[in-house]
């Protein structure tokens, strides 16, 4: 998934560059009615991608990885646990308590819902 | 009566396109991807071959003084070691199905080159001027500062393997010659062995 989300970013390398949100806006075949909110958001968004290409990711590694807040963070890890998207796993290495993040298939299978909603969005404004 | 005007007046530019959008989600993705990828492509088994190939090494040299044979064979073996851990860096990239070259390795090799470079320079700088028993704190100072800054774009792991090289750099700057040889296994062969076996474990392979 990670070789297909970089070579379609790379297809298309004139992107903006600015945080743009999709509208649900129509688009012919491609509307962005179904599009999945809960991962659309950047900061889930960019979780669920780290996740795709590692097996797990603990809270300090996602949160340098982010550049984010360890409240923001949380906020967000919450809202992708409580959909199913991913699973958090608390532990202990000595006495520092750790938490470690992974992907579910569910989250997997957003993220590749998500990639061919873009696809489909791209190519629908293409043929016009 | 002064005239009324709307707070928020209608944007002047047009809001970007939704395919312009769509796009821009794209490239996110993959600049998400490709920060949190060195996780997985650096190989820990790679790092522990490394480290087998200084222990090598230790065997040829820990009888040899500090001659030009002993400062030979150190080279050759980070030459090979080097050659040995690209190798399995690659091999793990192509099992994973992830490209090696991206943006994500090249920062990680920018990050790594400037220290290397540094070492190279005074490596010979010190030959030249007879100070061969500088070269062990140098090296295991430098590899260590170009691991820390390459880790910066990886897991915590990884600087914290570059800060025991730059500890152990510290010690062999400290104390009397005649223990270079012993530096040189502890750093290149036991430090590598560790974190390899971790970073392996860790992190796939």
């Amino acid at each position: 998934m990670a070789r297909r989300a970089q070579a379609l970013a790379r297809s298309h390398p004139q992107g903006p560059g600015g945080a743009g949100g999709i509208k649900s806006q129509p688009t012919g075949d491609a509307t962005a009615v179904d599009l999945d909110r809960l991962i659309h958001e950047r900061m889930r968004l960019g979780i669920v991608s780290a996740l795709a290409v590692n097996p797990s990711l603990s809270f300090s590694e996602l949160k340098a990885l982010m550049h984010t807040t360890d409240g923001n963070l949380s906020v967000h890890a919450r809202k992708l646990e409580e959909a199913g998207y991913v699973t958090c796993t608390k532990s202990f290495e000595g006495r520092v308590p750790k938490t470690d993040y992974a992907l579910t298939a569910a989250g997997r299978k957003a993220l590749e819902r998500y990639l061919n909603h873009m696809e489909a969005i791209i190519r629908a404004t293409r043929d016009r | 009566m002064a005239t009324v005007r709307p707070i928020s007046s209608a944007p002047s530019v047009h809001p970007p396109a939704l395919h312009d959008r769509a796009i821009d989600n794209l490239q996110y993705i993959r600049e998400a991807m490709e920060r949190a990828e060195p996780v997985t492509v650096i190989s820990g088994w790679g790092i522990v071959a490394a480290g087998g190939v200084a222990f090598v090494a230790t065997a040829a040299t820990l009888r040899t003084p500090l001659t030009t044979r002993w400062v030979a064979t150190w080279v050759a073996a980070a030459v090979v070691a080097f050659a040995v851990s690209l190798g399995a860096t690659i091999r793990k990239a192509n099992r994973a199905k992830t490209p090696f070259l991206t943006g994500a390795t090249q920062r990680l090799a920018l990050a790594f080159a400037p220290a290397m470079f540094i070492a190279a320079v005074l490596t010979g700088t010190l030959l030249r001027h007879g100070l061969g028993e500088l070269l062990t704190p140098l090296w295991l100072l430098s590899y260590g500062a170009a691991v820390t800054a390459a880790g910066m774009f990886s897991v915590r792991v990884i600087p914290v393997m570059g800060a025991c090289f730059v500890l152990l750099g510290t010690v062999a700057a400290i104390v009397p010659t005649g223990f270079e040889t012993l530096l040189m296994a502890a750093g290149f062969g036991g430090v590598h062995a560790v974190f390899g076996v971790l970073i392996a474990r860790r992190y796939g392979g």
